[in-house]
Formats: structure tokens, C-alpha cells, sequence
């Protein structure tokens, strides 16, 4: 342990600890731009100088660590001025633009721009000028804005193993771009969105759908119908004035309905129709033979385009299953609209998403099933939190409401979909049940949960061991495919989720800093599972109905034509 | 008057550098056989004592450095000679290895032998090629005639970065990254190459080992300033008489170094200022010529004695407009990783330019002295701390210059 004096508060923390860990435990914030806690260390904006007893530089509180009997000052005349300053350089060569940004508000530059009382730049504002890249439907990147902290070649590089993203030309010239300086399109990016949560501003985004939205709601030939991810209600909360999880779902339905929405439904019940169609997918692997082992999950969109750029030679592996928002979108406008009695033309089909990879999937040329597009649009959560805020809706006021029918109903199982685990778990509860045809007793397999990279279990059905493994974020991914790869995979079943934390980590949840956060959304996700009456994909009586008046059996001809699809290796132009 | 005393470049000039046996014959390796007889830890005891800094521009203990490396554990470790020679103005480096490449490596192998490492790089400057050549022949005979043991060196040739030169950027560069310093600590003695720990130093750093052990810590510390102790070569430039190389005890003034040696300003001019340690050295007047020009005696003059570069600038010379193109200089050479120096170095140039352009204002200066300060303390390398070092001096010791530029 290290004593040490930080603007004369006396604090004891351990060996190695920064001086900014430090000075956070005396109840002091440094300030940070460059800095993340889920990343390396960068030590590159240097916002977070501090003066150090005895030496001529200011120490990067960041980099630091700390002695024992150091001495920190972290609000020094030296300090201030520098901090300005550094902050003046950077400010001239960003766009002036907060009114009209996308992180107006949420934007730890201009946090640290009004904490310091920049009033006059004594610089000249010089700004590239750069073109937006919207190469992807997914992402945004802003050029002009970016401040080189390289937070998103952390997430991108370090978490995720994509490097798509890298640093291009020297000095004050230098930029981060994607690979070898193209369109995010041409680089290996597979649209997660993790280095939107890792960017401090607004130079990587969502592409923001809004108009689109509210030019569907305006036209009265439309039917506007909606399915809600599973992750989507627990973060929600955090941009209506809520704690996680606190928005109840059915208040979170009425203020869908007050946003135009005509009829609101469940993704979670195609979480549960997916768990159907992929326990017998797997039965089927396991006991005929028919199709690779391990098999892999296939409902997280970033995760397959991962395996379709960096895995084309185990494509074979992959579930066939769509992922649940596109077996929605397939069955909205064919089972539903049927037994609704809509013209499915009239449809407007939108779904609202943690995830940027999901407007991805649904401008994929194959996911027209219902011989429409499928899902005519993705929000993200973070979109539809904004179209509350401009709605001015009072969630602790609104009056709940329930879901319309016959897409709405969902058990524990569906709703688990949304954490690193879940789908795992899902499965099990089914695949146990129909295999031995007994009751589960306790349906919890709390190995698969929590946010440990990678996990395993070993399950027996009937005297076959099965085992299972897990994994969320695509650096995991990779361990499990190289396993794979190398023949050497001890797996029968793999689930894996592109983002950190699974779906409630996505890459359109509300802005997320840390893994703590995520791991608080999980804890939300269980706690619903917990408190549901039905807890098991088979016991959802809207699914039943399903399968006696429309699809017939898992895996059947109707099944094939709608619910599950096929893949392609991904060229890239730089990879 | 001022007399040249020749330890590293004793036998420049005086022996094939192309033949090892020359070298053996003036006594060479006989440093790295007394070095292995002596045991590690007396070998770096006896250079600790020496009092050796470096000669590359920091001025830190060698000994205290290759202590550093002995201690740590690991399964390897590794020796880098810094040949990068970046620093406009100079040329000792490459004046060391074409003329006696065989005492680099012997001092490389002495340290390797110290510290316990088995591998060796020289990171040598891009735009000297044929000094390749001379240490890929040297190797080649040492190996040959067994001198140096197991210890395997290698040549990498740098791509021309200025940055490339400061050590935690040059090992990133030998892994094949983009050249960008790291922040430290930790330091390369603990988290070198391949996080390895590594001993960084410069040529003239290692040249001076295998005397050092030869002929004892006592006789080295007798030499020069007695806080920097040995000789120094200084590589003289601009508008002086002899544009040459001379090796000097480090207590030997600036004066003596340009009007003994140097033979003092041509053309019957006179003098105006002068720039040691190359670009990123202060430009200092007249007024302080008497000081020696060993590390720390600079330092408390607010001068520095970097890699030993010597510009002498006569009365006809434009300070702002020298000052100027360093300005320029940093700018190009900013690896562009940390925001101060990123921002800073191109915002330097940009009002020096406007001022050396008569479109300055005297808010200018002011901004420019609250720009040099920052950056100075806060850049994360070497590089954007020193590149405000010529402004800011210029500015002290010759604000009239300024002055008569900037309008009001
Ligand atoms: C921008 C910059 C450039 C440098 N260039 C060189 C160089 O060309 N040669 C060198 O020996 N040291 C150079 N250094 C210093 C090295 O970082 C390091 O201190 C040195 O190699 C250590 O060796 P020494 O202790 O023997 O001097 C440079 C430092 C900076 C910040
Ligand atoms: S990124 Fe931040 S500082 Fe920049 S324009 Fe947007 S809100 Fe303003
Ligand atoms: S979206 Fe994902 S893959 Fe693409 S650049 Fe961002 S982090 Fe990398
Ligand atoms: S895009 Fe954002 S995260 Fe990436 S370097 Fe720029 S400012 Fe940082
Ligand atoms: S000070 Fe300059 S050269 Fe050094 S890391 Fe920062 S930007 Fe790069
Ligand atoms: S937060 Fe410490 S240098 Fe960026």
C-alpha cells in the first residue's frame, strides 16, 4: 500500500495504483479524455496533468502511479494553465457545432469545455473539413469532430479484434481512420457500435433514423407495428430520468403508443420462437448427425458478419436460425397480418434495438421473406430515447398499457435473450424438457451468466453430456473460433454475442463508459426472468398457437421459408 | 586554449575500421575479456562509479541504467544502441561507427555481458546506408573470430522519423508499430522491447565502455567536469571557421569550442548566437559563452547540451527567422499522438511565422511564452517538450529581435 497527499487529503491505496485512482478515492475527480476504464492506458490528450512534488514535468494522472509519501497537486496554478491551455488547442481545430451534434449534451468535451470556462480561443479556428463517412447503414463517422483520443481503436482493436480502425499520417495531419484510410464500408468494421460507447464525442455515431420514423407515423396508409428487443426496457429507463430497469414494461408500452406506434409487440416471443427452432436445430446436429458441431448462435448480427469476414471457412457451424428480430419481421407480415386481417403491404415494420449491427441485418438483400422487406426499419434505444425526450413524456404520469396480440406474449426465457448467457440458458430450459421429457426443477444454469469473457457448462440429457460454452464480445469470439478452427474446440453448443455484456451492451444501448454498467442492466435482466409466471420458450402460449395454426412443427417447410436463412463469406476492399 | 583529448575517437582515422584485426591489435576486446573475467556486477559497479551518462541527450547514469536491467528478471533481455542521429547538426554517431565500428560492439557486448542479455539491435539512422554496411561487416568478423560469445547483434535501419529517436518510440519501431513514444514510467529497464527489460543507448554512450573498463572508473572520473566526467565530441556547423568534429574533456567552455578549436567567426563577423543539441537546443548569447559546456553546468544556464550539435550563428543572422524554421521543424517532425505537442507545435510555427512575417502582435508573444510553458511540462515526449525550448529562449535573450518585427 501507498500513502499519498493529494491536494492535502491524505489517501492509502494499493501498490501500483494511479494517480488517478488515487485521487478518486480522496473524492477528487481529474479530469479524463483519453482515458477508459475497460481499455489500455493511452496517456495521449494529457487533460489530466497534475503537479507533482519534486519534479519538473506534470505527471499524466492517468499514466502515473503513484509512491508512497508522493504528493499530488491537482488544481495548481500550473496546472490550470495547462489544462486551458491543451484544451484551447484542441477546441480550434473542432467544429463549433454543439447545437447541431448528436452528442449535444452527452459530450465529455463539451463538459470539460464549460468546466473550464473556455470563453475566448486565442487560437484560430482551423478545421479539416472532412465529408461524413456513411458508408455503412450503421455507423456515422464525423472526421472533423474526432479528437484523436483513439478511445475506439481500444474498443475496436483491444475488446473486439476487428482493427478496423488506425491511426493515419504524423503530426498535427495525424487522424484516426478506417483501415488504410478508406470508408469505414471497405474496412473489416463489422457495424457493432462498440466505439460509439468508447467515444467521447460526437465523431462516431448511429445513423440516426428519425425522419424516417416519423414520416412513417404521419402517413395514414401505414400501419406502424413495433417489437422491442429484450435489452431495450432495463437501459431505457437510464434516459427517461430512471434508474436501470426501473421503467415498467407495460408504462414503456404506453409511451410506444404515444409515440404513433399502432400496434406494439414483443421480440421477446420470437426470442422464444428462435429457442423452438434452435434447440431441435441443435437435437438434430447432436443426434442425426445432420450439420457441424459445435454449433454457434446466430442472433447477434455484428457477431455473424465477424464470422462471415474473419470465418468464411466455418460458416457450416453457424445456426441457421435468423436472428429474432428478423424472424419477426418475416412473420409480421405473414402469419400476423394475417391473422390480423391487415394487408401486409400497408405494414411498416420497425424495431427498436440496442444494437447498430440490426440495421445492418435488416438491409440485408436476403431477409425479405414475407415478400416484403422484413423489417422496414431499425431504431436503436438510443434513438427512441430521444423521440421521448421530444415527445416530452412523464414516464412516472403515464397509465400502463399491454401489449396488442398474438406477437406480445413472452416468457423468462425470451427476456434472457438480452444478456451474455441468455440464449444459452434459454435453450437449455427447452432443449432439457424435450429431451427427457421430464420437468426442469430449477431452471437457473447460473454458469452461463455474469461477465466472465468466456464460460462453460456441462449438461446431462438422458446420459449425453453436452457442453456448452459462452461468449460475448468478439475478442472472445475469436478464442472460441481459433479453438474451432484448430480442431481442437471441446464444445457441442456456443453461444456468443458480439458486444460486451450481450445485447444489453449493444452497441445502441444509452451511452455506456464501463463494464460496470453493463454487468447493473444484467442484474435487471435476471430479476425480470425471476418474477415471469412462464419461464421456458415452450410454455409461451402465444408460440403454441403458432405452431397449431401456422407453422406446424419446428424446423418445417414453413419454418425454412421463413425463419431461417444461409451465409456468405464477406470480402472487404482493405482486409 | 582548448586541446582535444581522444578516448571514443582514438583510433579514427588511425586504423581500418573494415579490419578487425586492426582493432585487435590497438588493443581491442580486451576490455569485453577483463569485463567477463571481472564478473556482472563489479562490471556495472565499475561503470556506475565512472559516473558515464549519456551522451545521447538525457544525460542518465549508465551504470544506474544497466542496474536497472540486471535486477529485473526475465527470460530475456535485451541491448539497443540508439543510432538514430536525428538531431539536425549532427554527426558524432556516424563519425564513431564508420571510423571504429569494433568499439561499438565491444561496448554493446560489455553491456550485454552486464546485464545479461544475449541480443542486441543498433537502430541506426535511415540516411546513413553505407554506415550499414561497415557494422554488417563488423558483425560478420566479430562472429567469425568468436569475440562476442552468444551475443547476437542486429542492425535495423530507421525510416527517417526524428521521432524514431527517442528510445520507447525507436523500440516500437524495431517491433514493427508505427513510431510513437509510449509514456513511461514503466521504462524500457523494466518494459523494454517486447516488454522485455531493455538498456537504451547511444553510440558515443557504448564507445566509451570498453575504456571505462580498461583503464578503471577512477581514471574516467578524473577527466571533465566532475558531474559529467569524460570527453564529449562536438560537431560544429554555421558560420564558424572549422566546420568540424572535435572530442573534448566536458569542462572545455563554449567559448573555447568556437573560437579555440573552431577558430571563431569567419569573414572578421561577429558573433551573435548560438545553438547546441541541435533543433531542440536553446540559442544563447554571447553572455554566456563561459560556460562549460558539460550537462548540468547547460542546464543551469537554461541552455542544454543535447547530442553535442554546435550552430554558430554570426550578426547577420535573423534569430526570429532561425527561430522560425525550428518551428517548422516540429511541426513536420510531431509524431502527432499527444494533443499539446499535436496541436502545439503547428500552432508555434504558425505564429512565428506571422511574427517573422511583420503580422505579429505583442498578445502574440504572450501566447506563445503560455504555449512554451505547457507544452514543456505536459507533452508526453522529449520531442514536444523541447520543441518550445529555441522560441522560448530567443525570446529571453533576444527580445529586441522580436520586438522589431511585432507591430504596436
Ligand atoms: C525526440 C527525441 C529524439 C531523440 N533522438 C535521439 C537520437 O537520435 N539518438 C540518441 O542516442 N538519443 C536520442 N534521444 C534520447 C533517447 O530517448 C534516449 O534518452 C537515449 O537514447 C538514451 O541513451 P543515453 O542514455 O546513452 O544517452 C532522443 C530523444 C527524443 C525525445
Ligand atoms: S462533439 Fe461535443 S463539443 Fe463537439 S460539437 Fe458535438 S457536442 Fe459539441
Ligand atoms: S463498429 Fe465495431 S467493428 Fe466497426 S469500427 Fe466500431 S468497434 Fe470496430
Ligand atoms: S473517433 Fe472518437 S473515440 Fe475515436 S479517436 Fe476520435 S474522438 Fe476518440
Ligand atoms: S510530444 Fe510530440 S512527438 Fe512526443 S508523443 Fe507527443 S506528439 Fe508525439
Ligand atoms: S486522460 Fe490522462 S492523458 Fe488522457
Amino acid at each position: 500500500m501507498a500513502t499519498v497527499t493529494i491536494d492535502g487529503i491524505k489517501v492509502t491505496v494499493p501498490d501500483g495504483s494511479t494517480i488517478l485512482a488515487a485521487a478518486q478515492e480522496a473524492g477528487i475527480r481529474i479530469p479524463t479524455l483519453c482515458h477508459h476504464p475497460d481499455q489500455a492506458i493511452k496517456a495521449n490528450c494529457r487533460i489530466c496533468v497534475c503537479e507533482v512534488e519534486g519534479q519538473r514535468l506534470l505527471a499524466a494522472a492517468c499514466a502515473m502511479p503513484v509512491w508512497d509519501g508522493m504528493v499530488v497537486k491537482t488544481r495548481s496554478p500550473k496546472v490550470i494553465e495547462a489544462r486551458k491551455t491543451i484544451l484551447e488547442l484542441i477546441l480550434a481545430r473542432h467544429p463549433q457545432d454543439c447545437l447541431n451534434c448528436i452528442r449535444n449534451g452527452v459530450c465529455e468535451l463539451q463538459d470539460l469545455a464549460a468546466e473550464y470556462m473556455i470563453r475566448e480561443n486565442p487560437f484560430t479556428l482551423k478545421i479539416k473539413g472532412y465529408p461524413k463517412d456513411t458508408s455503412t447503414p450503421s455507423i456515422v463517422r464525423e472526421q472533423d469532430k474526432c479528437i484523436n483520443c483513439r478511445r475506439c481503436i481500444g474498443a475496436c482493436s483491444e475488446i473486439q479484434t476487428v482493427h478496423a480502425l488506425g491511426v493515419e499520417k504524423r503530426g498535427y495531419e495525424a487522424m484516426v481512420v478506417p483501415a488504410m484510410g478508406g470508408q469505414l464500408s471497405d474496412s473489416p468494421c463489422v457495424v457493432c457500435g462498440q466505439c460509439i460507447h468508447a467515444c467521447p464525442v460526437g465523431a462516431i455515431y448511429e445513423n440516426e433514423q428519425i425522419d424516417e420514423f416519423l414520416a412513417a407515423v404521419a402517413d395514414p396508409d401505414k400501419v406502424v407495428v413495433t417489437q422491442i428487443a429484450p435489452a431495450v426496457r432495463v437501459a431505457i429507463a437510464e434516459l427517461v430520468g430512471m434508474n436501470t430497469g426501473e421503467l415498467d414494461m407495460e408504462v414503456f408500452v404506453a409511451g410506444l403508443r404515444q409515440l404513433g406506434f399502432d400496434y406494439v409487440l414483443h421480440t421477446n416471443f420470437t426470442a422464444d420462437l428462435t429457442i423452438i427452432e434452435e434447440g431441435h436445430e441443435l437435437l438434430q446436429r447432436l443426434t442425426e448427425g445432420k450439420g457441424k458441431l459445435p454449433m454457434f448462435t446466430s442472433c447477434s448480427p455484428g457477431w455473424i458478419n465477424f464470422c462471415e469476414t474473419f470465418y468464411p471457412d466455418l460458416l457450416d457451424h453457424l445456426s441457421t436460425c435468423k436472428s429474432p428480430q428478423q424472424m419477426f419481421g418475416a412473420l409480421v407480415k405473414t402469419y400476423w397480418a394475417e391473422k390480423m386481417g391487415i394487408d401486409p403491404a400497408k405494414i411498416y415494420s420497425v424495431s427498436i434495438m440496442p444494437c447498430t449491427a440490426k440495421k445492418f441485418e435488416a438491409a440485408r438483400p436476403e431477409m425479405n421473406a414475407s415478400g416484403y422487406r422484413d423489417v422496414d426499419l431499425v431504431l436503436t434505444t438510443r434513438e427512441v430515447g430521444r423521440l421521448f425526450q421530444m415527445a416530452g413524456l412523464d414516464f412516472t404520469k403515464l397509465q400502463p398499457s399491454k401489449f396488442d396480440s398474438w406477437m406480445g406474449k413472452y416468457t423468462g426465457a425470451g427476456v434472457i435473450f438480452g444478456a451474455t448467457g441468455g440464449v444459452m440458458e434459454a435453450a437449455l430450459r427447452t432443449v432439457y424438457e424435450v429431451v427427457t421429457k421430464q420437468t426442469l426443477e430449477d431452471v437457473n444454469f447460473t454458469a452461463v451468466r455474469g461477465m466472465e469473457g468466456i464460460k462453460e457448462a456441462e449438461v446431462d440429457l438422458n446420459g449425453t453430456k453436452v457442453r456448452v460454452a459462452v461468449g460475448h464480445s468478439l475478442g472472445s469470439a475469436r478464442k472460441l473460433m481459433d479453438q474451432v478452427r484448430a480442431g481442437e474446440s471441446p464444445y457441442h453448443f456456443i453461444e456468443i454475442m458480439a458486444c460486451p455484456g450481450g445485447c444489453i451492451g449493444g452497441g445502441g444501448q444509452p451511452l455506456t463508459k464501463s463494464n460496470r454498467k453493463r454487468a447493473e442492466r444484467i442484474d435487471c435482466i435476471y430479476v425480470e426472468d425471476a418474477g415471469l409466471p412462464l419461464r421456458k420458450s415452450h410454455e409461451n402460449p402465444e408460440i403454441k398457437t403458432l405452431y397449431e395454426e401456422f407453422l406446424h412443427e419446428p424446423l418445417g417447410h414453413k419454418s425454412h421459408e421463413l425463419l431461417h436463412t444461409h451465409y456468405h463469406p464477406q470480402h472487404k476492399k482493405y482486409f | 586554449m582548448a586541446e582535444e583529448l581522444r578516448i571514443v575517437l582514438r583510433n579514427c582515422g588511425v586504423i581500418d575500421p573494415l579490419k578487425i584485426e586492426d582493432y585487435i591489435n590497438a588493443g581491442g576486446y580486451k576490455a569485453l575479456e577483463k569485463a567477463r573475467n571481472m564478473g556482472q556486477l563489479p562490471v556495472i559497479d565499475e561503470v556506475k562509479k565512472s559516473n558515464l551518462r549519456g551522451r545521447g541527450g538525457a544525460g542518465f547514469n549508465a551504470g544506474q541504467k544497466w542496474t536497472f536491467v540486471y535486477q529485473a528478471s526475465a527470460d530475456q533481455k535485451y541491448v539497443i544502441c540508439n543510432a538514430d542521429e536525428g538531431e539536425p547538426g549532427t554527426y558524432k554517431d556516424r563519425i564513431i561507427m564508420e571510423s571504429d565500428p569494433h568499439r561499438l560492439l565491444e561496448g554493446m557486448a560489455i553491456c550485454a555481458y552486464a546485464v545479461g542479455a544475449d541480443k542486441g539491435y543498433i537502430y541506426c539512422r535511415g540516411e546513413y546506408p553505407y554506415v550499414v554496411d561497415i557494422l554488417r561487416q563488423a558483425i560478420a568478423q566479430a562472429k567469425d573470430k568468436g569475440v562476442l560469445g552468444d551475443f547476437d547483434i542486429e542492425v535495423r535501419m530507421g525510416a527517417g522519423a526524428y521521432v524514431c529517436g527517442e528510445e520507447t518510440a525507436l523500440i516500437e519501431s524495431i517491433e514493427g508499430k508505427r513510431g510513437e513514444p509510449r509514456y513511461k514510467p514503466p521504462y524500457p529497464g523494466v518494459s523494454g522491447l517486447w516488454g522485455k527489460p531493455t538498456v537504451v543507448n547511444n553510440v558515443e554512450t557504448f564507445a566509451n565502455v570498453p575504456d571505462i573498463i580498461e583503464k578503471g572508473a577512477d581514471w574516467f572520473k578524473s577527466i571533465g567536469a566532475p558531474s559529467y566526467p569524460g570527453t564529449k565530441i562536438f560537431t560544429l556547423s554555421g558560420d564558424v571557421v572549422n566546420r568540424t568534429f572535435f572530442e573534448v574533456p566536458t569542462n572545455t567552455t563554449i567559448r573555447d569550442i568556437i573560437f579555440g578549436l573552431g577558430g571563431g567567426i569567419p569573414g572578421g563577423k561577429k558573433f551573435k548566437a548560438v545553438q547546441i543539441g541541435g533543433n531542440s537546443g536553446a540559442i544563447i548569447p554571447e553572455s554566456l559563452l563561459d560556460t562549460p559546456a558539460d550537462f548540468d553546468s547547460m542546464a543551469k544556464v537554461g541552455a542544454t547540451l543535447g547530442s553535442g550539435a554546435v550552430f554558430v550563428m554570426d550578426e547577420t543572422r535573423d534569430i526570429v527567422d532561425v527561430a522560425t524554421r525550428t518551428a517548422k521543424f516540429f511541426e513536420h517532425e510531431s509524431c502527432g499522438k499527444c494533443a499539446p505537442c499535436r496541436e502545439g507545435t503547428m500552432r508555434i510555427h504558425e505564429i512565428m511565422e506571422k511574427i517573422n512575417q511583420g503580422k505579429g502582435k505583442a498578445g502574440d508573444m504572450n501566447l506563445l511564452e503560455r504555449l512554451g510553458r505547457v507544452m514543456s511540462v505536459s507533452c508526453l515526449c522529449g520531442l514536444g517538450q523541447a520543441a518550445p525550448v529555441p522560441i522560448l529562449t530567443t525570446m529571453k535573450h533576444f527580445r529586441a529581435d522580436y520586438n522589431a518585427k511585432v507591430k504596436e
